[in-house]
């Protein structure tokens, strides 16, 4: 089952090894190609005003001062955009009943969240942009602020979308039958409330797009830091009238994306909408502050879940209530709803219970609005179901390692479904789990931390097991209608020197895409990596495709490269055949050479074959039309999700004096199904769980009762820093999955899933002996201090 | 608005003369008056050390300097670094180690990777945690980055690798 593709002797055997990044080069060179670098000629700049309040009507905008100020090109208002872009819309039809409001690039008439932008300013340089931006003058009148998420549904409430007569966005119910029963009889029962904060992404890199409108040819450029260049051109095409072929979206290196950078922001097609009132280049860069009022927010849930309990601790069923608020609108195009509804689909997934019940409320309120980041959905998922375990076990004077042997379901239970509907084609919990505790050396830990606390130093122990979803058909956002694609396609062709190109439409973000593609191309096709070329992110270059997010770059665009490069493998072996009057099946390529596939004896180099093709085809028999060049497109077929599993193990100490927490350790043992590139995978992972780590102890958008975002600067909202982060030791366990002949799932959210939750329980952990406990995160040690029961 | 002030400062071993705002900071007038791309910009108020660049060969955020400021001084980016290859056992370490995704954040880790080395702030990886602590980055987690420095002086003390004496510093 876990047996390589090939064998790892093989040459140019590169699936399966920690190969280096080619393309990291120039990022270290300082020469990266970033959309924040990029100057074109005639280039403007745009700049926003935004809205001081969470809520209020827009009474006037006076821009007579604006307009005459230095360097000013143009300045747009709601209603000059909505003249030449249709209003966008983020609800999917398998979310029955959801609600939201249509969206322009700037309002018209009601201003929904502080920091929205209400008037564009176009300028020869940013600062003149910025200047000019001040001197517009905008009258408000306030309207009640919509901010708490029980508030919201209360009767008389403000509606921050009147043509909706409600706030709440959506509601869904999943209930397995005879809850209440099973609690009222079982032998224990834990139940807790948790608070999940409102974070953000924070990448490196704010978003940066500049739109390119000529006019003479109706042509669209836009470069743009995105994730999903094709789901960009087929928006803008549609939303701004432009022929879908007459639209190109580049989206060069990109400085950190998270999911961030695959929604559609009001700031970007409004510059595109500049752009075409211009006919000229305009290039817009939110500066942090902007980011952090701007960019799509996550997380943000209220959970309270109960756990019930056998005797012999036999977990028999567990009750969910979710809410959640999405800032004032659903996002577009994958919507708001889905984090909420992947918490309550994920709960209690690694266990073999099957009663369950949840409720999720979608809620507006006016804040900026959350859409998927980086494991929607999973972190909230894990914690409640990993929490909840940790007490029970707690309660029933388990071991946590041994609740979880009790409960999981067993390796060998595969295919089984959730309770929620999910399928599962084949985990591994068992192994997991059984790795992770020797891989802590869970008892020596256990008795070290007994020690240490009887010189009053606390140690917490946590562990949390997760399942990822990964690899997503159309059943994601295809089904709901969303013109979001599940498929890749990739052009993989040789070149008349017999090196290789391939251009392929999942999208580069650092995570190393254009590497393990390069290694699935060079392995399958049997060249070295280094005369591979892998091109991303350009619509005008590469084929339509779903690009990257939901950790499916591995799986699906891996898929493709494989697919495809035996179908040029094929071609170029016909070739070669009629070359050396041989039958293809008879021959192979290895080390860029055809040679019989049997014996290895060297016959022509593939460089050759490539000559005669394009040079010399009279020589060729004239019936073999050689075709150098295949394109391929490849959609997840059997299971809609690849679901992945592991488990995270987390060692912190706790000071109880100061409620500060040093995190000392950190494991993670995880099967992301066949591992192409292992340190690739390792990286992702470690990067996975210190973004998780984050959300656990430091990362939280906070607002004030007025809805206005109080730290949104990198100095007042933390992130790790290198000192606060530990060492993070991981290991694989790799079960392929069989719907693909390359085996692989995603990795790139793992390690977000679970840390939190890990990190929740070792908290917990050390505050038992005390009597406290904690269900919130980030566990700032103010919060900390409060469950010590400080003030 | 105030007028342009005359400069005249090295940057990368080369003299430039150029008329700046006095408003303009250094990064910007890296950044866009001479193109140096390289230092990228991720807050603004001197916390995240995308910007930094070296100083009279002391690393300083390029965002909270003018560039008037810098009339008569030493500038150096990340291109000078590669250029003169003071850093390449750095890069080198950094590119076998996949000490960087998204590479955003890379300019200024190796500025402060240059430094810590230069100073020999290398002598355990709780060090090196604790002065890469000005430098955020959102993707590796750090560890790898820890790794790549920690190789590098392993490499440098045990004189596996010859650096490069300054050649305009």
């Amino acid at each position: 089952m876990n047996a390589p593709l090939h064998s790892i002797d093989r040459p140019n055997s590169y699936i399966g090894r920690s190969v280096s990044r080619p393309n990291a080069k120039r990022l270290l060179a300082g020469r990266g190609r970033y959309v924040t670098d990029l100057m074109l000629p005639r280039m403007l700049h745009a700049a926003f005003v935004r809205s001081p309040y969470a809520h209020a009507r827009i009474v006037s905008i006076d821009i007579a001062d604006a307009k005459a100020m230095p360097g000013v090109r143009l300045i747009a208002t709601g209603e000059d955009l909505s003249r030449i872009c249709k209003p966008w819309l983020g609800v999917l039809d398998h979310f029955k009943g959801m609600k939201s409001s249509e969206q322009l690039p700037l309002p018209t008439d009601r201003v929904v969240w502080a920091g929205q932008a209400v008037v564009a300013v176009v300028a020869d340089t940013r600062a003149q942009a910025e200047d000019a931006a001040e001197a517009v003058v905008i009258a408000f009148e306030e309207i009640a602020p919509v901010v708490d998420i029980d508030a919201a549904r209360a009767a008389g409430s403000e509606i921050i979308a009147p043509e909706l007569g409600t706030n709440v966005c959506f509601n869904t119910k999943i209930d397995t039958g005879g809850i209440d029963g099973i609690f009222a009889t079982a032998k224990h029962v834990v139940e807790e409330e948790f608070t999940f904060g409102r974070h953000t992404a924070v990448t490196m890199e704010p978003r940066a797009i500049v739109a390119d409108y000529n006019p003479s040819e109706h042509q669209l450029t836009v470069h743009h830091a995105t994730q999903t260049p094709y789901q960009f051109q087929d928006l803008y095409s549609r939303h701004f009238g432009v022929p879908e072929a007459n639209v190109r979206v580049i989206a060069p290196d990109i400085g950190g994306s998270f999911g961030m950078k695959l929604h559609v922001y009001h700031e970007d097609m409004a510059v595109v909408g500049l752009s075409m009132m211009l006919g000229r280049p305009v290039k817009y860069v939110a500066d942090r502050l902007e980011a952090f009022l701007s960019d799509i927010h996550a997380r943000d849930h209220r959970v309270r879940a109960r756990l019930a309990m056998d005797e012999i601790g036999t977990i028999l069923a567990m009750d969910v209530d979710d809410v959640t608020a999405v800032g004032a609108f659903s996002s577009f195009p994958r919507t708001s709803v889905v984090e909420g509804n992947q918490v309550v689909r994920l709960i209690g997934t690694p266990y073999r219970f099957k009663n369950y019940r949840a409720e999720l409320s979608v809620v507006f309120q006016n804040k900026v609005q959350t859409s998927q980041y980086r494991a929607v959905g999973h972190p909230i998922a894990c914690a409640v179901t990993e929490r909840l375990v940790d007490m029970a076990a707690l309660r029933a004077g388990f071991d946590p390692f041994e609740m979880r042997v009790r409960n999981f379901i067993p390796d060998d239970a595969y295919p089984c479904a959730s309770p929620s509907g999910f399928k599962f084609e084949s985990l591994s919990h068992e192994v997991c789990l059984a790795r992770l505790k020797t891989m802590m050396n869970y008892n020596g830990l256990r008795a070290e931390q007994a020690e240490l606390l009887k010189k009053g130093i606390r140690r917490g122990i946590g562990i949390a097991a997760f399942v990822e979803i990964t690899n997503p058909g159309p059943a994601f956002y295809g089904v709901g209608g969303a013109r979001i694609s599940a498929q890749d396609g990739a052009i993989i062709k040789v070149t008349p020197s017999g090196e290789v190109q391939c251009q392929i439409s999942v999208t580069e973000l650092g995570q190393g895409t254009e590497t393990i593609i390069g290694q699935i191309v060079a392995e399958t096709l049997g060249v070295d990596r280094e005369r591979v070329k892998v091109m991303t992110g350009d619509t005008d270059n590469t084929p339509h495709g779903g690009a990257t997010w939901a950790c499916r770059g591995a799986g699906i665009g891996g898929e493709t490269a494989l697919q495809g490069t035996k179908k040029l493998k094929g071609n170029i072996l016909t070739v070669a055949a009629a070359i050396l009057q041989e039958k293809p099946e008879r021959l192979d390529i290895r080390n860029g050479y055809i040679v019989d596939a049997d014996g290895g004896q060297q016959r022509i180099a593939l460089a050759e074959v490539a000559r005669i093709a394009y040079f010399r085809s009279d020589t060729l028999p004239p019936d073999t039309n050689p075709q150098l060049t295949v394109a391929h497109h490849y959609a997840p077929q059997g299971y809609p999700f690849a679901f992945t599993n592991g488990i995270q193990g987390s060692l912190i100490e706790l000071d109880a004096e100061t409620g500060f927490v040093k995190i000392l350790r950190h494991w993670v043992v995880e099967d992301c199904g066949r591992v192409i590139n292992p340190m690739l995978v390792d990286e992702q992972i470690r990067g996975g769980v210190v973004q998780g780590l984050g959300a656990a102890f430091f990362e939280e958008c906070l607002y004030d009762e007025n809805g206005q975002l109080t730290n949104g600067s990198l100095a007042d909202y933390l992130v790790p820093m290198a000192v606060e982060m530990p060492d993070i030791e991981v290991a694989h366990v790799e079960t392929p999955t069989h719907d693909t002949e390359l085996g692989a799932k995603g990795c790139g959210e793992a390690g977000t899933a679970a840390a939190a939750a890990a990190a929740l329980n070792a908290v917990n952990d050390a505050l038992a002996p005390l009597g406290a406990a904690i269900g919130q995160i980030p566990m700032t040690p103010a919060r900390i201090l409060r469950a010590l029961g400080h003030k | 608005m105030t007028d342009k002030m005359p400069v005249t400062l090295t940057i990368n071993g080369e003299v430039v003369s150029r008329h700046v705002s006095p408003r303009d900071t250094l990064a910007d007038f890296l950044r866009q008056d001479l193109q140096l791309t390289g230092t990228h910009l991720g807050c603004e108020m001197g916390a995240c050390g995308a910007c930094l660049v070296l100083l009279d060969d002391k690393p300083i955020h390029a965002c909270l300097m003018f560039a008037v400021q810098t009339d008569g001084m030493t500038i150096e980016t990340i291109e000078g670094l590669n250029d003169r290859g003071t850093i390449a056992d750095i890069q080198e370490a950094f590119h076998q180690r996949n000490a960087l995704q998204c590479g955003f954040c890379t300019a200024g880790v190796l500025v402060t990777a240059y430094h810590l080395l230069k100073m020999n702030l290398t002598d355990s990886r709780e060090h090196i945690r604790d002065e890469l602590s000005g430098n955020y980055c959102r993707c590796t987690g750090y560890e790898a980055i820890v790794d790549a420095i920690e190789a590098v002086a392993r490499d440098r003390r045990a004189g596996l690798v010859s650096v490069r004496e300054d050649v305009d510093a």
